[in-house]
C-alpha cells in the first residue's frame, strides 16, 4: 500500500508536466480545432531561448516573462505568416505544414544550440518538499504554476471581452463575424496564447527531463493523451487528464512487468485509443453534435 | 470542426473530375507515358551504378507504401500518420520468416501482405469511430509508440530487441546470377511487384468497391443512405492500405538487409504522409513522384546545409503546399488537360 501511494504521488508530480502541455494543446484546439503536431517543438524552442537568456546572466524571474512574451509574438507570427494564406486549404495540407514546422524548429534548435544535453535550473530548488517527501519542491512548484495558468485562462475566457470574442469565434465563426469579431485575428491570438503556455510548460519541464532538441516528442504525446482524456474542449479537463495520465503511467510501469521503467509510450497510445472509443468527448469535454 | 460535407483531404471529388474522361487522346497520352516509364525503368539498372540502383529500388518500395496510403487517404478519406507501423510489421515479418524459419524471401511477401491486412483491418475497426483530427491523433500515437512496441521484452525472442535482425541478400534465381548482380535482381523483383500492385490498385479504384470508397470520402451520410455499408468498407480500406504498405515494408527489409526498432520511428510515418501529399492526394501515379521526393530531397537539403537539413526540408514542404496545393498530381493533371485540349 505504501508503494502504491508513493507511486501515485510521484505520478502526480510527473502528471504536472503533462497537464501543462495538455493545457496548451487544448488552447490551440479551441482556436483552430486542430491538434498542432509542432506544438512540442515550439515549446522546446522557447525553452532554448530561456536557456540562452539565463546563460547570458539574466535573473530567472526576468527571463520568465520575456520568454513568454517572445513565444506569444512568435506563435502569433507563425499563424499570420504561415497559416493565414492557406486558411481554406484542406486539413491534410495543414497537417503537412505542422510537420514542416516540426522539422524547421527541431533543425534550427539543433543548429543554433547543438544536440548536447543542457541543464536548466529550477526556480523552486531541487530538494524534496519536506524531508522524506515523495515530491520535490520543483514538482510542487510546477503543479502550482499549472494551476495558476489554469485559473488565469478560465478568468480570461469567462470575464474579458477578448475571451468572449475568442469563444464566439471558435464556436460560430460566421455569426461572430457578423457581430464584428475579427475571427482570423482571434485565431492568431489563440496561436500566440498556445505558444506562450507551451513556453511555460517547456521551461517547467526542462529541469526534469533536461533540454535537448528531441525532448518534446514523447511529452507531446502524453500531453495529447491528457488532453483527450480530459476532453479537448475543456482546459480544466486537460489539467485533470494530464495528472491522471501521469499517475496511470507510473502505476502501469510499477505493476505491469512487461512495461517496466523505460517503455511507457505504448500506454499513451492505449489511453488515447481507449478514450476515443469509450468516451470520445473525454471526462469533462462537451459532446459535439453535428447537424446534417 | 469540419462538417461531413467538407472534403477534408483535398482529393479531387467525383463531381469535379469524372473518373473516366471521354477524350480518347488523353487515354493514349497516359498509355504512352506509362510505356515510356516502364521501358526507362527496365533500361536503368544496366546503365547506372549499384548505389543508384539501390536508391531507385528504395524509391519503388516507398512508392508502394505511399500507394497504399493513397488508397486510404486519397480514395477513402481517412487519415493516417501511423503507416510506418504497418511498414514495420511487414519488415519484421520478412526478417523473422527468412532468418529464423528459413522461409524463401518470395513467400514472405504474400504472408506479410495477409498479416498486414489483418492488422490494418483490426486497427480500422476502432478507427471507424474516429474522424478527421481524432484519427490523425490515434495514428500519431501509433507512430510514436511503434519503436517501443517493437522493443517490448515479450517479443524480444523474435524481434531481436534493440539490435534488430540482419538479413542475407538473396541472389538472382534461375541461373540469372551470372548475368545480373543481386542489386539489379532486387530492382527488377521490386519493379514487377510494384507494377502488379499498381494494376491492382487501379482496378480497385475503378471498380464498384472503389466507387463506394470514394462516395464515403465525399459524403459519408449520402453514401450510407444509398446503401453503402460504410463500416465494412472503411475497415476494409484500412486493411488493403495496410497490406500495400506491409508488402512495401517486407520488400524494404529485404533490400536494406536489416530491421531494427529505430528504423521505424515517427519520421518514417511522416515521410510516407509527405510523399503522399507531394505526389498528389487521390492520384495513384503520384506515389512514384512522392517516393522520389522523400528519397532524394533530404539529400539535396543536406547538400545545401548539413546542420540545417531539417529546416530546408521543412521550407521545401511549405513551398510545395503554397505553390502546388494538389501536389505534383495537380500540376500534371492541369498540364495534361491543356495538352488534351490542343489535341
Amino acid at each position: 500500500m505504501d508503494l502504491f501511494l508513493q507511486q501515485v504521488i510521484s505520478g502526480f508530480a510527473t502528471g504536472g508536466i503533462y497537464a501543462c502541455m495538455a493545457l496548451s494543446v487544448v488552447m490551440i484546439y479551441q482556436a483552430i480545432h486542430h491538434l498542432n503536431f509542432a506544438q512540442g517543438e515550439m515549446a522546446m524552442f522557447s525553452t532554448y531561448i530561456a536557456w540562452q537568456l539565463l546563460a547570458w546572466g539574466l535573473p530567472y524571474w526576468a527571463v520568465f516573462p520575456i520568454v513568454i512574451a517572445i513565444s506569444f509574438v512568435g506563435g502569433f507570427a507563425v499563424e499570420r505568416i504561415v497559416f493565414k494564406p492557406i486558411e481554406n486549404a484542406p486539413v491534410l495540407s495543414h497537417i503537412v505544414i505542422f510537420i514542416a514546422l516540426f522539422a524547421i524548429f527541431n533543425s534550427f534548435a539543433g543548429f543554433i544550440w547543438d544536440f548536447t544535453i543542457k541543464a536548466v535550473p529550477s526556480p523552486f530548488g531541487e530538494g524534496p518538499l519536506y524531508p522524506g517527501a515523495p515530491i520535490g519542491t520543483h514538482q510542487a512548484g510546477m503543479v502550482a504554476v499549472t494551476m495558476v495558468v489554469l485559473v488565469m485562462l478560465w478568468a480570461f475566457f469567462r470575464f474579458t471581452r477578448m475571451g468572449l470574442a475568442m469563444r464566439a469565434a471558435a464556436a460560430n465563426p460566421d455569426s461572430a463575424r457578423l457581430v464584428g469579431v475579427k475571427v482570423s485575428m482571434m485565431t492568431a491570438l489563440g496561436w500566440g496564447m498556445a505558444s506562450a503556455i507551451g513556453a511555460v510548460a517547456g521551461i517547467l519541464i526542462a529541469p526534469v527531463v533536461f533540454l535537448e532538441p528531441n525532448m518534446m516528442l514523447s511529452i507531446l504525446l502524453y500531453g495529447f493523451a491528457g488532453a483527450v482524456l480530459g476532453g479537448l474542449t475543456s482546459p480544466a479537463g486537460a489539467v485533470l487528464g494530464g495528472f491522471l495520465v501521469g499517475i496511470i503511467e507510473n502505476l502501469a510501469g510499477t505493476y505491469i512487468p512487461v512495461i517496466g521503467g523505460e517503455l511507457k509510450l505504448p500506454i499513451a497510445l492505449f489511453l488515447i485509443v481507449a478514450v476515443l472509443l469509450i468516451k470520445p468527448a473525454g471526462l469533462m469535454g462537451r459532446r459535439t453534435v453535428q447537424r446534417v | 470542426m469540419a462538417t461531413s460535407e467538407e472534403n477534408m483531404t483535398g482529393a479531387p471529388t467525383m463531381a469535379r473530375s469524372p473518373s473516366k474522361p471521354a477524350a480518347k487522346p488523353g487515354d493514349a497520352l497516359g498509355t504512352i507515358t506509362l510505356a515510356v516509364l516502364v521501358i526507362g525503368a527496365v533500361i536503368l539498372p544496366f546503365v547506372s551504378k549499384n548505389f543508384f540502383i539501390f536508391q531507385m529500388t528504395q524509391v519503388m518500395v516507398y512508392a508502394i507504401a505511399i500507394l497504399g496510403l493513397n488508397l486510404l487517404t486519397g480514395i477513402n478519406g481517412q487519415f493516417s500518420l501511423g503507416h510506418g507501423a504497418f511498414y514495420a510489421v511487414g519488415a519484421y515479418t520478412a526478417a523473422i520468416l527468412m532468418e529464423m524459419q528459413g522461409v524463401p524471401y518470395g513467400w514472405t511477401i504474400p504472408i506479410a501482405g495477409i498479416l498486414c491486412f489483418v492488422a490494418g483491418f483490426l486497427f480500422g475497426l476502432p478507427a471507424l469511430r474516429l474522424e478527421g483530427v481524432y484519427l490523425a491523433l490515434a495514428t500519431f500515437a501509433l507512430a510514436v509508440a511503434t519503436p517501443q512496441l517493437l522493443k517490448l521484452s515479450p517479443f524480444e525472442h523474435w524481434t531481436g530487441g534493440v539490435q534488430g535482425i540482419v538479413i542475407i541478400k538473396p541472389d538472382a534465381p534461375f541461373g540469372l546470377d551470372s548475368v545480373i548482380n543481386p542489386d539489379q535482381w532486387l530492382y527488377f523483383f521490386t519493379l514487377v511487384i510494384g507494377l502488379f500492385l499498381y494494376w491492382l490498385a487501379r482496378n480497385l479504384v475503378n471498380s464498384r468497391t472503389g466507387r463506394a470508397l470514394m462516395a464515403i470520402r465525399d459524403n459519408p451520410i449520402a453514401a450510407r443512405s444509398m446503401g453503402v455499408n460504410t463500416a465494412v468498407y472503411k475497415a476494409t480500406a484500412f486493411g488493403i492500405s495496410a497490406m500495400f504498405t506491409g508488402v512495401a515494408g517486407c520488400l524494404g527489409a529485404i533490400v536494406i538487409q536489416f530491421v531494427a526498432p529505430d528504423s521505424f520511428t515517427f519520421a518514417l510515418s511522416v515521410a510516407l504522409l509527405v510523399g503522399l501529399v507531394i505526389g498528389g492526394v487521390g492520384w495513384l501515379p503520384g506515389a512514384l513522384l512522392g517516393a522520389l521526393f522523400i528519397v532524394f530531397i533530404p539529400n539535396v537539403a543536406e547538400d545545401i546545409s548539413k546542420g540545417l537539413a531539417g529546416a530546408f526540408y521543412g521550407f521545401f514542404l511549405i513551398a510545395v503546399i503554397y505553390l502546388a496545393p494538389k501536389g505534383a498530381g495537380g500540376l500534371i493533371q492541369a498540364g495534361a488537360a491543356r495538352v488534351r485540349k490542343m489535341l
